[in-house]
């Protein structure tokens, strides 16, 4: 059978601000048959994005391909000049982007905007255009198929949206579907119908598609074959059972090792009374005018109470929207909480950080999820880390290098980046810097807003390993804020779940697997396994779907 | 290549020959506003010339004006006035402007508000009006007009500044500083400033440019730099009744005030760039 789509040898350069150039993709052949669903898996920087992007013949700005051959449906990509390829997507190829809210038009109506591929290449009248995309909506499995086309995108949730974005892709009939990312922003309840509908289309119609993705559990539900990326080579090929079972590359195996959640070994926990460091009870925190009673009118947090003790670690966890990263921000006093008591190691606290002294605020610190935004792009991380030794403990000169450089090898990243901007550092090494500035200011408890979240599976995993590590040495307690269930798990004594502002449940992880609250079991059986058959065989309670679901 | 590959390689910056061609001009002017009262070869109000507006000469290089004044000494004179009043002018404005600015979005609240609605007030009033309502009423000096000038471009400064700083207040670096529990000096000094400094220093170059055509409009009117002193923009305005005759005296300080203006543009459009590929 002839391949579909043949990647040959293909180099992608780029070029820097000084003028040299750089080599991102390196040489890179694959292919797709016809109807066969192929991921490219990878890190951030492995170039799974560009290589899946080659095949519209397409390189993002200041990136070239610079040689070999991207076969399409008989057609070399690279060679077409533009208006040609031009008429090949959306018509041979078409594209599935990672944020379908920030591809579509918010001014237009969603119908509109799916049949705009049939009038550019002018493949049918508008009324027939119309009458494929509501088939299409119904295949996707999307709710009320008639007109949630005449919606506008704001009107419709994320899943919802992901899958317009997939209709919008499939209109034109296409032989080749590329998928960049299209669920790692979903919650993994969503991701679950999302990723069934995509499947049921792309083998109802014999589509061929490639998926791109970090995650190995995501991809093993949905692909026949895996091609492993890492610095833009081709490290490993194979099927998805045989990548799963039987990987070869030390890199494979690594991604494989970083599914497996290390539960933290509890060393004497029964063996001697711990202190309370952190005690909430009744909290209540939220946004808006503050109405006659004196509470908020939207409350994002109700009535949350928890307990942190020293040296140990509590997990939040929940789908986004449920309030888990307000009532971190309550905590650390950005957001003052409207009610509630705060007790930080036996003190009352202020409710609000303006109201808290110095050494307060020290004790307490707060990580941020996106450590591109948490660093301040303009200064070097020098002047990052060296603030809060300035600040919190006056030092100067000599002995902030010196700590300066103590801290940076504590969260392992080399002293030579101390010179470096933000924007000059992996996302992972950023995160080291963020979280060095947290410990800089030798707090007594770290509030962890979701800080694996935005890394790669092996990155996360080092991340959590440090944070262990430094657990151990510090005597430091962390909150951990996550929607992901295998993080939590692996760092945290105590779990609680929340759902729509409010603690449902509070575990440990020995009992993970048996939940109690409904919205508990239906969070935790939702998350993707290595097992290929995972999501054909999950049977979700259709009661519990319906009632806690964003759909 | 730049000419200046191997000297941008040894500081880590990269600085393109347009940015120098301004950089050197707007040099050029600062050093004759500094060093022109030695250099005029005939004081400013004398009549050299028996005819007026005068051709280009050995004895008179750029010619005569209406009065038959040296037009080379009075180009060279006026470059006193008008860099140095328009420089302090901008340098003024934009200082107040921007820090208040910065200010306003970092306090937020009713400090904001107020602030916001007193300079929107003071710039729904005309410049050139208002710039002569106080020249008239207080009469012009040099200090006067920086003066003026400065206040009536501080609120557009302020509101340039204020909406780039709000953009970066709600950055989680800003509030990590906040939960850090640092003042508003820092907050604006140190996590603000260094990330909006490039477009402040692009309004900067704008606002320059205004503000020599607006003392140059003054001057027009004959309430900016008093005679027989003249900045270029009041050279212009006298010798306007050459420009039938192609007088050098009305050409020259035309083309002196644009290659100043257009100069600082092409400065700040190519500051230096600090290369972030440093492997190379």
């Amino acid at each position: 059978m002839e391949n579909l789509a043949e990647i040959r040898d293909l180099k992608v350069e780029a070029t820097t601000d000084s003028g040299r150039r750089v080599e991102i993709i390196k040489g890179v052949s694959l292919d797709v048959a016809p109807g066969e669903m192929v991921a490219l898996i990878g890190e951030s920087g492995s170039g799974k994005t560009t290589i899946a992007l080659t095949l519209l013949g397409h390189a993002r700005t200041g990136c070239r391909i610079s040689g070999g051959s991207v076969r399409v449906a008989g057609k070399d990509m690279v060679a077409l000049t533009e208006r040609e390829r031009a008429s090949v997507r959306g018509t041979s190829v078409s594209y599935v982007p990672q944020s379908a809210a920030a591809s579509f038009n918010p001014a237009k109506r969603i119908i509109d905007q799916v049949i705009e591929v049939t009038r550019i290449h002018r493949l049918m009248p508008p009324d027939e255009a119309r009458q494929k995309a509501v088939e299409l909506f119904r295949a996707l499995s999307l709710p009320d198929p008639e007109h949630i086309g005449s919606r506008y995108p704001h009107q419709v949730s994320g899943g919802q949206l992901q899958r317009l974005a997939a209709a919008m892709a499939l209109i034109g009939d296409p032989k080749l579907v590329i998928f960049d990312e299209p669920t790692t922003a979903l919650d993994v309840t969503t991701q679950i119908e999302v990723l069934r509908a995509f499947k049921s289309v792309m083998k109802k119609g014999g589509i061929a598609g490639v998926y791109v993705s970090h995650d190995l559990a995501v991809v093993a539900q949905i692909a026949d074959r895996i091609v492993v990326l890492r610095g833009g080579e081709v490290q490993e090929v194979g099927t998805t059972a045989d990548i799963l079972s039987r990987a070869e590359h030390p890199y494979t195996r690594e991604l494989l090792a970083a599914f497996e959640p290390k539960r933290r070994v509890d060393d004497d926990a029964a063996a001697q009374e711990r202190k309370p460091l952190l005690e909430v009870s009744g909290l209540l925190a939220g946004y808006g005018p503050v109405q006659p009673d004196g509470l908020p009118m939207v409350r994002a947090v109700q009535e949350a109470s928890l307990r942190v003790e020293k040296g140990r670690n509590l997990g939040i966890i929940g789908e986004s929207g449920c309030g888990k990263s307000t009532l971190a921000r309550a905590i650390a006093g950005i957001l003052p909480a409207s009610a509630g008591r705060l007790v930080f190691d036996g003190q009352e606290l202020p409710r609000s950080a303006r109201s808290r002294t110095r050494d307060q605020l020290r004790e307490l610190q707060i990580v941020f999820q996106y450590a591109d935004t948490a660093l301040n792009p303009a200064k070097s991380i020098e002047d990052i880390i060296g603030r809060p030794l300035n600040f919190y403990h006056g030092m100067k000169g000599k002995a902030r290098d010196i700590r300066i450089d103590q801290l940076l090898d504590m969260v392992k990243l080399p002293k030579a980046l101390r010179h470096r901007r933000p924007a000059e550092l992996s996302g992972g090494q950023k995160q080291r810097v963020n979280f060095a500035r947290a410990l800089a200011a030798e707090p007594k408890l770290i509030l962890c807003d979701e800080i694996t979240s935005a890394l790669d599976t092996v990155v996360a995993a080092a991340v959590i390993d440090l944070l262990k590590e430094l657990q151990r040495e510090l005597s430091l307690s962390y909150i951990f804020i996550s929607h992901d269930l295998s993080v939590v798990e692996a760092i945290c004594d105590e779990i609680v779940v929340m759902y729509d502002g409010r603690k449902v449940e509070e575990i440990t992880p020995a009992q993970l697997k048996t939940p109690k609250h409904p919205y508990s079991k239906l969070l935790f059986s939702s998350v993707p396994k290595l097992d290929p058959s995972w999501l054909d065989s999950l049977q979700l309670d259709k009661e519990l779907v319906r009632e806690y679901g964003h759909r | 290549m730049t000419p200046s590959s191997t000297l941008s390689q040894k500081f880590g910056y990269s600085f393109n020959w347009i940015g120098m061609i301004g950089l050197s001009i707007i040099l050029f002017w600062a050093t004759i506003a500094l060093i022109a009262p030695h250099i005029v070869p005939h004081p400013v109000g004398e009549i050299v010339d028996e005819d007026y507006f005068g051709p280009m000469s050995n004895e008179l290089w750029l010619g005569s004006d209406y009065l038959g004044r040296d037009m080379l000494s009075r180009v060279l004179m006026g470059a006193r006035y008008t860099v140095g009043i328009s420089l302090a002018a901008v340098s003024i404005a934009c200082f107040c402007g921007v820090v208040l600015g910065m200010t306003a979005a970092v306090v937020g609240g009713w400090f904001d508000t107020v602030l916001s609605r007193v300079l929107d007030a003071m710039n729904s009033i005309p410049s050139k009006l208002s710039g002569l309502v106080v020249v008239a009423a207080v009469g012009s000096s040099i200090s006067v007009l920086v003066v003026t000038l400065a206040v009536i471009y501080t609120p557009g400064a302020y509101r340039f500044a204020r909406a780039l700083a709000v953009n970066i207040n709600t950055m989680d670096f800003i509030t990590v500083a906040r939960t850090r529990g640092e003042g508003i000096f820092y907050m604006i000094g140190s996590e603000i400033l260094p990330n909006i400094i490039g477009p402040i220093l692009a309004d900067l170059g704008i606002r320059f440019v205004f503000v020599v055509l607006l003392l140059s409009g003054l001057s027009f009117l004959g309430l900016g730099v008093q005679p027989p002193y003249a900045d270029w923009g009041a050279l212009v305005h006298e010798n306007v009744g050459g420009l039938p005759f192609g007088a050098p005296a009305v050409i020259v300080p035309s083309l002196a005030i644009a290659s100043l203006t257009i100069s600082v543009n092409l400065l700040i459009d190519n500051l230096p760039k600090k290369i972030r590929d440093r492997s190379a």
